[in-house]
Formats: C-alpha cells, sequence, structure tokens
C-alpha cells in the first residue's frame, strides 16, 4: 500500500465523482443515489483507492463507472459474491455492493439470503424502482401485484417480495430503508450502513420515470419512520413485517457477529507444510 | 501483471464518525470568535450555491446524453450564474475560506436538500426551455424563502443582517428568472409526446 | 388527392436502402415502421432494422430500411439515402449506414451539418427544413415529413403512406390530419430533389405476406409445434419472443411463468416436460451458460425441450444489442460430460417459424433438449416476407399409453427411442434421474448400464431420419459457401450476384447443426474443390465444428469477422471473386 499520505487533500463528494457521465434517463432517482454514494463516502473521509463499488446488470448497476473508485461490473444478479470475495481477500478495503431490484432480488436471491447469512462487512446498496428498466418493463419481485404488463398482463398476482423482512430474518446486522428524493437523509444512512459493521442493507426506494412515471408520488408517500433504530431484532421484525413500504430510516442496527475478518498474518511457513507427507 | 509484491494488508482500520451537520435549521456557531458564526453562515450560503452548480451541471450532462440541446445549454448557463453568485460571496467577504470550514463533506444545512438546487424527479428528457426555468425559479424562491426564515430565527444581529442580504439576492434571482420566463415561449400540449417505444441498452 | 408527379428514375432498380435518424425522441423507429407498412400494402417487400444508444428513452436511433420489389433477406452493401432530422450523435452509426458518392444526405438546414464522418464520402446533399415545416402545420410532427420524403424518394405513392398513417391514426382526429398534411409536405419536399434512384415502375406482388419478427416468427413456431408452457427471464434480444408468446399462450389454454432467474427457467420448463407439456424457454448468450449444467439434466432424463438462443455479442455481457454467430461452441459442447442433443438455426426471419416448430417436433420425437441458434438480427429485425409454408410432421413424443409391470423407462429399444410414461398413467411410475441409471431408471454405477445408456441417448440421434429440412443446397459449382443462420440470406445475394458475373457458387446454409451429418455434407459437395466457410464471429467456431465433424473437400477458406455489423453480400462476392481467379 502506498504509504505517502494522501490525507492532506481534502475529499469531497467531486472528489468520488468520474467523468463518465450517466446514461440514466433525466428524472431517475439514480443520480440521487449517486450524489448520496459520494457523499457519504465524503463524510466518512475515504479515499477512492480504497472503495470498491461491485454491481451486476442494469440501469442500476452502471453505477461503478459514474463513481471515480474501483469499479466491478459483474453478471446478472451476482454483485454480492463479487464482493463477498474481494472483502474476504481485502479486508482493509471499503467494499459497496450494489444494482436494482430485478438483478438483487430476483437472479441474485440466492446470493442475497446467503451474504445477509454471511454477515461479512460490507454494504449493499439497492435501488428499488418496482420495474426491470434495462430491458424494458417486466416485473420485478417488488412490483405490485396488479402492474399490467406485457409479460404478465393483468399482474402477475403474486405477493411482492419483502427484502427488509428477508434481510432481517437472514441474518443481515444493519437494515434501512431510503429514498432517493432526500439526498441528505439517504447520504447519512449509507455512511451509517459503511460504518456498521457486518452486512449492511440498504434499501433505496429511487423511482423509473420512464417506465413508472406514477413513482413521482412517491415523494408525498415517504414519511419518516415513527420509531427510532432498534438492535431487537424481534422488535424490528415486527415494525418491518407491518410497515406501509414507506417508512424511511435505519431500521435495525444490531449486534450480530460479523463474518470473522481473516487473519492475514499466517502462523507457518509454505515450506514447512511438507511435514504432513513425509514418512 | 503488477510487479510489485502484494503487500500485506493492515486489518480494517475504523472508520471516522460520519460529521452530522446538526439536526435542526439553525447553523451551529463553530468558534466564539464574533466573526466566526458569519463565517460559518456565509461558508454554508457558498456551499449551497455550489451545489446548485454541480447540480445543474448534472442536469445539463443528462440532458446532453439525451439529446436536448437547449435545454442543456440553459441549464449550463443556470450553473454558470450559481458560479457567480458563489464567487460574489467570496468576493464580498475576503477573509472567507469557504473551503476549510465545509472541509470533510459537510452539508451546507440540514433539510431535505440544498435550497436552491432542482429536484431532479422533476426532468424529462423532452422538456422544453420553459420547463428548465420554472425548475430553476421554484429553487430561487425555496432559497429566498429559506434566508428569509434564518433572517427571522438568527441568534445575533449580524447573522441577521447576512441573511437579510442573502434573501435579498434571493430576491433579485427570482426577478431576474421570472423576467427570462416571460420571454421564453410557452410549450406546446404535446411537448412530451415521444412515438417511438424505448429502447434497450442491455 | 391527386398523385404527384414522379421524379425521374433509373429504369430497372428493384431496390433501395434508406437510414432514417434523430434523437431526443424524434420519433424515428415509428416512421421507419410506417415507412415498411407502406411498402408492404403497396405490394412489395422490406426490412427494418433498429439501432439506437444506449439510452432508454431519447437517445440517438436509426431506422435501417431496405425497401425492394422483391423478398429481401438482408441489409444491403450501401444506403442509397440517409435522411437526418437532425444530426446528434449520430456518428455513433458510421459504420453500420456505409455510404459513398452515389448517396443521398438530407438534412435539415436549421440542424447543422452531418458529422464529417458521413460526409467525407462525397454524397450528394439535400436540405428540407423538416422542423420549420412541421411547426407550420399545427399537431404535425418532423418526423411524419421525413417518413413523406422517404417514401417518396423510395418511388412510393402517397396513397400506400396515407393509408398506413391513418390506419396507425386511427380515432386521433386532428393528429391524424396533421400528419397526413406532413407527409404530404414530405412528397412535396421530394420534388425539389434530383434523385435517381429508388424503385422504378410499379409492381405489386399478390402473394401473401406477412410482416414479422423473426422473435415473432420463432414463438408462433413454438405454438404450431405444441409448446404450451414457456418460462423464462428477461434477457436483450430474447425478451419478445416472451412478451408475444404470453398472451397467446393464455389464449390457447397454456401457459407462461416468467422466472426469477435462467436457472429456474430451465428446471421450470424440465419439470413441465416431465409432466408432459412440451415447454420452451427463450434466451441469449449469458442465459444459456446459465443453463448448461440443467439441460445436462433434460439430456441424462431424457425430457424433451426447447431452448430458444437469441444471440448476441459475446463473451460475457459483451454487446447486448447487437447480433453475433458466437454461441455455436456452447450450444454444441457446453454440457459436461458425454451429452449428446440436437441443434438447429433458422437460416431467415421466416425461417424462424419453420425451424422453431421442427425444434419442438425433433425434441419431442426424440426426447432430448434442442436448442435453436437464432440471433439479434433475425429476432429484432422486422421484415416483410412471403407466408411461410405450412409444415406437418408426423410423429411426436412416444408416449406409454398403458402401464404394466416390468416396465423400463428407459428400455434399450433398436431405436433408442423408449416410450415416456406421463404422470397420471397408471403401473408405470418411474423417477426420473440426472444421476446414471438401469432400463427401470434406477441410479446405477455400473459400466454396463453407463455404456449402455450412453449407447442409447446416441443411437436414438444418430439413427434418425431428419429428412430435408436439416440444410437449404442451392446452386451448382466448383465453388462452395458453406453457412448458417442469419449469412444464409446475404449468402444468397452475393451468389445471385456472382452467377450474373459468370461464376458459379453452390450454398449449404445448414439448420441441423448437431448431431453433424457428414455423409450428407459431403453428399452436398460433391464436385466441390473450393469451400468458403462463412460466419459472423472471432474464432471460426462453425469450421472448426465442420472441421472435427467432417472431411471437407478440396481448399478451405473461413469468411468471419465478429458482430456488432453484419456480413455484408460484398464482402462475399470479393473474397470469392478473388479466389477464383487464384
Amino acid at each position: 500500500m502506498n504509504t505517502a499520505s494522501p490525507a492532506a487533500v481534502p475529499v469531497t463528494p467531486q472528489t468520488f465523482k468520474s467523468d463518465t457521465k450517466p446514461i440514466w434517463c433525466p428524472g431517475c432517482g439514480d443520480y440521487s443515489v449517486l450524489s448520496s454514494l459520494t457523499k457519504a463516502f465524503a463524510m466518512l473521509e475515504l479515499r477512492p483507492e480504497n472503495v470498491v463499488v461491485v454491481s451486476g446488470i442494469g440501469c442500476s448497476s452502471r453505477i461503478p463507472a459514474y463513481t471515480s473508485c474501483y469499479g466491478f461490473h459483474g453478471v446478472h444478479g451476482r454483485a454480492l459474491p463479487a464482493a463477498t470475495g474481494l472483502k474476504v481477500a481485502r479486508p482493509d478495503l471499503t467494499v459497496i455492493a450494489a444494482g436494482g431490484d430485478g438483478d438483487g432480488y430476483s437472479i441474485g436471491g440466492n446470493h442475497f439470503l446467503h451474504a445477509c447469512r454471511r454477515n461479512v462487512d460490507l454494504t449493499y446498496i439497492v435501488m428499488d424502482n418496482h420495474v426491470y428498466g434495462m430491458t424494458k418493463g417486466q416485473p420485478s419481485p417488488t412490483t405490485e401485484p396488479d402492474w399490467d404488463s406485457k409479460l404478465s398482463p393483468g399482474g402477475t398476482g403474486l405477493r411482492t417480495f419483502h427484502p427488509l423482512v428477508i434481510a432481517l430474518a437472514a441474518g443481515a446486522n444493519f437494515v434501512a430503508r431510503a429514498f432517493s428524493g432526500d439526498p441528505n437523509g439517504t447520504a447519512r444512512i449509507i455512511a451509517d450502513a459503511i460504518r456498521n459493521p457486518g452486512f449492511s442493507f440498504v434499501e433505496v426506494l429511487s423511482p423509473c420515470v420512464t417506465l413508472r412515471p406514477e413513482q413521482r408520488e412517491w415523494k408525498t408517500q415517504v414519511h419518516a419512520a415513527p420509531v427510532g433504530t432498534t438492535d431487537d431484532p424481534a422488535r424490528a421484525a415486527r415494525r418491518i413485517m407491518t410497515d406501509d413500504g414507506f417508512n424511511i430510516g435505519v431500521l435495525y442496527a444490531g449486534n450480530r457477529r460479523p463474518y470473522p475478518a481473516v487473519v492475514q498474518k499466517g502462523t507457518r511457513r509454505v515450506e514447512d507444510l511438507e511435514t504432513e507427507f513425509v514418512l | 501483471m503488477k510487479a510489485r509484491k502484494t503487500q500485506r494488508p493492515s486489518v480494517r482500520r475504523k472508520l471516522p464518525a460520519a460529521r452530522s451537520p446538526g439536526d435542526n435549521a439553525r447553523p451551529a456557531p463553530q468558534s466564539t470568535a464574533k466573526g466566526g458564526e458569519e463565517s460559518e453562515f456565509l461558508a454554508r450560503a457558498w456551499a449551497m450555491e455550489v451545489e446548485a452548480v454541480e447540480r445543474y451541471s448534472i442536469l445539463a450532462d443528462a440532458m446532453e446524453e439525451h439529446n436536448n440541446p437547449e435545454v442543456t445549454e440553459l441549464f449550463r448557463k443556470l450553473a454558470r450564474i450559481e458560479q457567480l453568485h458563489a464567487d460574489g460571496i467570496v468576493e464580498h467577504n475576503q477573509s472567507l475560506r469557504p473551503q476549510e470550514t465545509m472541509a470533510a463533506g459537510k452539508l451546507p444545512w440540514d433539510q431535505s436538500e440544498g435550497q436552491e438546487t432542482a429536484d431532479p424527479g422533476d426532468l424529462h428528457y423532452r422538456m422544453q426551455p420553459y420547463h428548465a426555468l420554472q425548475m430553476a425559479l421554484a429553487g430561487e424562491q425555496r432559497a429566498e424563502q429559506f434566508f428569509m426564515k434564518m433572517a427571522r430565527t438568527a441568534r445575533s444581529a449580524s447573522v441577521r443582517k447576512i441573511a437579510l442580504e442573502m434573501a435579498a439576492e434571493e430576491t433579485e434571482h427570482v426577478r431576474l428568472i421570472e423576467d427570462w420566463i416571460s420571454r421564453t415561449p410557452r410549450p406546446a400540449e404535446d411537448w412530451a409526446y415521444d412515438p417511438d417505444p424505448p429502447a434497450s441498452g442491455e | 388527392m391527386s398523385p404527384s408527379p414522379e421524379p425521374a428514375r433509373t429504369p430497372g432498380l428493384t431496390d433501395i436502402s434508406i437510414a432514417l435518424t434523430g434523437s431526443g425522441g424524434a420519433g424515428v423507429m415509428t416512421a421507419g415502421n410506417l415507412l415498411l407498412e407502406a411498402a408492404a400494402r403497396a405490394g412489395w417487400y422490406g426490412l427494418m432494422v433498429r439501432s439506437s444508444g444506449p439510452q432508454i428513452r431519447g437517445g440517438e436511433a436509426a431506422a435501417l430500411l431496405r425497401i425492394a420489389t422483391h423478398a429481401v433477406e438482408c441489409l444491403s452493401d450501401r444506403f442509397d439515402v440517409l435522411i437526418g432530422v437532425d444530426w446528434q450523435n449520430v456518428h455513433r452509426f458510421s459504420q453500420e449506414i456505409p455510404i459513398d458518392a452515389g448517396s443521398l444526405i438530407v438534412g435539415d438546414p436549421d440542424q447543422g451539418e452531418p458529422p464529417e464522418v458521413f460526409l467525407k464520402s462525397g454524397a450528394q446533399r439535400a436540405h428540407v427544413p423538416f422542423k420549420k415545416t412541421a411547426k407550420a402545420i399545427a399537431g404535425s410532427w418532423p418526423n411524419m415529413i421525413m417518413l413523406g420524403l422517404a417514401a417518396s424518394l423510395a418511388g412510393l405513392s402517397a396513397e400506400a403512406v396515407e393509408e398506413v398513417v391513418r390506419k396507425a391514426n386511427k380515432g386521433r382526429g386532428e393528429a391524424l390530419a396533421a400528419n397526413v398534411a406532413a407527409v404530404q409536405a414530405g412528397f412535396a419536399a421530394a420534388q425539389g430533389i434530383s434523385f435517381a434512384g429508388g424503385v422504378a415502375g410499379v409492381h405489386r406482388t399478390d402473394r401473401p405476406r406477412w410482416l414479422i419478427t423473426g422473435n415473432q416468427a420463432a414463438g408462433y413456431g413454438a405454438l404450431r409445434g405444441g409448446v404450451r408452457f414457456v418460462a423464462g427471464y428477461p434477457i436483450t434480444p430474447a425478451t419478445e419472443v416472451l412478451e408475444w408468446m404470453a398472451p397467446m399462450l393464455t389464449k390457447l389454454g397454456g401457459a407462461l411463468v416468467q422466472a426469477e432467474d435462467e436457472l429456474a427457467s430451465i428446471n421450470m420448463i424440465i419439470g413441465a416436460s416431465f409432466g408432459g407439456v412440451p415447454a420452451l424457454t427463450a434466451t441469449a448468450g449469458p442465459g444459456l451458460s446459465l443453463m448448461t449444467e440443467s439441460i445436462g439434466l433434460a439430456v441424462a432424463a431424457e425430457v424433451p425441450v426447447v431452448v430458444l438462443d437469441v444471440m448476441r455479442g459475446g463473451p460475457s455481457t459483451g454487446i447486448p444489442a447487437k447480433g453475433e454467430q458466437s454461441d455455436l461452441n456452447i450450444a454444441l459442447n457446453g454440457l459436461h460430460g458425454d451429452a449428446p442433443h440436437v441443434v438447429v438455426a433458422p437460416n431467415s426471419i421466416a425461417d424462424c417459424l419453420g425451424t422453431t416448430q421442427w425444434a419442438v417436433h425433433l425434441a419431442e420425437e426424440l426426447q432430448v433438449p434442442t436448442i435453436v441458434l437464432s440471433d439479434q438480427f433475425l429476432g429484432q429485425t422486422r421484415a416483410v416476407v412471403d407466408r411461410p409454408a405450412d409444415l406437418h410432421f408426423m410423429g411426436g413424443r412416444s408416449v406409454l399409453e398403458a402401464g404394466f409391470q416390468g416396465y423400463g423407462r428407459y428400455a434399450l429399444t433398436e431405436s433408442g427411442i423408449s416410450p415416456m410414461a406421463i404422470p397420471g398413467t397408471p403401473n408405470a411410475a418411474y423417477t426420473a434421474d440426472g444421476l446414471e441409471h438401469n432400463e427401470r431408471g434406477v441410479p446405477s454405477s455400473q459400466s454396463t448400464d453407463h455404456s449402455a445408456q450412453l449407447d442409447k441417448r446416441e443411437r436414438k440421434l444418430l439413427g434418425y431420419e431428419y429428412g430435408n429440412h436439416w440444410a437449404e443446397i442451392e446452386g451448382e459449382g466448383e465453388m462452395a459457401i458453406v453457412t448458417f443462420g442469419s449469412c444464409t440470406g446475404t449468402a444468397r445475394e452475393a451468389l445471385s450476384r456472382l452467377s450474373s458475373q459468370g461464376i458459379a457458387v453452390r450454398l449449404v446454409s445448414l439448420r441441423l447443426l448437431a448431431p453433424a451429418q457428414p455423409q450428407r455434407l459431403a453428399a452436398a459437395l460433391a464436385g466441390v474443390k473450393r469451400v468458403l466457410v462463412v460466419e459472423q464471429n472471432h474464432s471460426g467456431q462453425f469450421l472448426h465444428h465442420l472441421r472435427a465433424e467432417s472431411d471437407l473437400p478440396g481448399e478451405v477458406r473461413s469468411l468471419r469477422h465478429p458482430g456488432p455489423l453484419p456480413i455484408r453480400a460484398a464482402e462475399i462476392c470479393r473474397e470469392i471473386t478473388e479466389w477464383s481467379r487464384a
């Protein structure tokens, strides 16, 4: 690691933005999430070279290239395993996994369960717009059951996936919901998530103005969670299972043991292992 | 392949506590010196303008990526105007060092957003200059209201004075934008119409 | 209204290629589609390829059209006309829109100059103030003026265009009148342009035709083949197959399930098929990669399924919105173990129907997964095609009528095909298994059982009579082109040109890629001394497959390049001409 201290140059949110211009539709909530992410990084005085943003496939998963951090744009639904491998091998890095609701809860569903359970110290940000945006409008697991689409005419008729409940039940140590329409609030939640040990999950309601224009109304529906953060999983579970989907805030910040960091300093040399076999 | 030997990374260091710039709308006085409060206030006002510059630049970029040259140019113009406002604050207060005062990503004021910055949810890739100016007008009006509230709730006369000056500035901005709007054609009813379906990038 | 005077045209021209471009919601695709529909209504043929920037809306867009009095299966080597409502970021399409000094560029004088990359072609220039003209006709749009202009240059009548515009604007009152007026303004603007291209004379075909995309054709072919259960996951460029089939299946008493991912999709269709219902999924390269383990399960358990792969640029995420023929390797060899299965490839947009229908038939007959290799060009190009002939395949899944003591699901029959019991049939219950098994389906690691079952699964495919659908063989000559998929239309066009130059070339386009048919291929290439293998990928996957499975006669050359650009007829002509002189 470079020992010359770059800490002398203060970081601002701008430090974490790249020159690449997002191709998100004007009005997309993801612009604000990008802004919140860079603000959070600045608030924590991180350095871009020590942060890695790992993503899958979809509109939201384009985000790594729009930051000046290291990035990994992987395959659909597999951001979490890639982020897990990275963090376990390199615990010194700040690892952020990011993507959309289709990428994270559908094809990524299995990995979501196990990442929460494994509780590795990383932060997972899902930009949830209740639709598959990049493929032009199929229902995602968080889409309302009666939303009409070509692939599911008349609506799926299925109960929506409830990611916060799943995360809590599966073992995540930090569960929060944010709203892209409140970039400063979201920045604070993300900063808290990063600081929190273990797997921190932040579901950000981020409207898709192109395929779900009615989501412009979300700004009138979101509200601060009426109670403070709890570290009691049972209490958190009751709250989350009964919330209206628009409670904003950190809903659970627990004391669950994070995945143990790899002890980097070995106790034996490679050559010594030969003794296992010698007659 | 990297030539250097892989270093053993040290154990994950503890992150510093995130700075929370206060939970209320009043600027927290940072120093007991008389100038401290005013500097703090001016620095935050400056940061608000800078945030507006950044936001208008992002909006301009977004409109440029979506092939809307008229509104792109308008947002760039607004960004330049906000930069002038920011520069003006520094010029009129020679001892101000706003970057230092606002170090470590402090947020201008702890509200839902920097007051002047436009709500990106109001964008549309086919929006017209008239719409963009309405966004800007709303931003300036919000800023004007905000500074008037700051003036009402200020705890010192010097801060109240500055807040009133800022409010007056914003009132002037409001007037300018209203004038600009009056010279801007109203969009046709079907301004948002796009007969083509969405495309798929991936 | 009285028809506008016909501009002077070069006699004998039967086709024209027009590119329409614009950005920010200019409605270029809509104009292109209406132009294609107008050509169809006029009794002509044509096709349209869509190209766009990465934005979901408001991006730069190009509608690439070819309109002709005869059926066309590929884009031409060049474009006759490039019309831009504006020129923003249009340079990104420069490689897809080759123009030259004989072409015409039409632009709006108030929208600046076309990019240098187009100007340096030396093409003729013309100007039409689309925006100003549209403003003068209240409620009209510049793209409708572009439509009228393009139609006129193509040689279409105003009536044909107005008819489709009326249909598209039914019930839209003022918009209809405004758009019709805009189209007329476009026609009027064409009068001022000296252009000798376009289709000359009046020619109509009476043959029944369809307006369809390859994805729609494939979906319809599957339904005709008997598919009544589909599970799938959205992926570019295959999503439209699923979206088209969803409401159709409901109408036919079938079902479509949107799966959580491709692993679920393939297993869902295996489950449905195990239950007796012919099933299909549609995906692209990344999805096919995910499915390989379970396709192997279908091979081992002898459960028929159809996997439609609409190929796109690879590897990995690659170039999602552009075609390429680079999934051949994984389709043929992507399964672990010795897992023989069937791979077919439609060779045109219309053929997507018949070949997918055939794939269902083969899968059901042979109780094996069948992979259909389509590609983005076939899948997403909209074309006027002759109504495909009805195909009737005899046979179907060999289903056990009545159970009996000692029934063996995997009995070692002579053909290798053993009757399949469908759940609900008494006295015939068995457990399908990916584990190797004996004739009764009981898991076994015995070498005799493994060999016997491997032989059976191979025998059933090799002993089958695939019929004439296995390939298209056209023309005579000592030189031959061997190809598959979307390169076939291009090869046909090249051959037609070469033939008029006195160079005789045979065309062999394979529909059946696996199991290989070395003897039939040898017969098709009897007398051939030079073989040109044509494919749209970087590494020569088809060439290597042919080499591995067959003895190719004489000299062999490879003409190939990867996507995003298609192989063009001129490339094939150049190669053959040069080779014929060597």
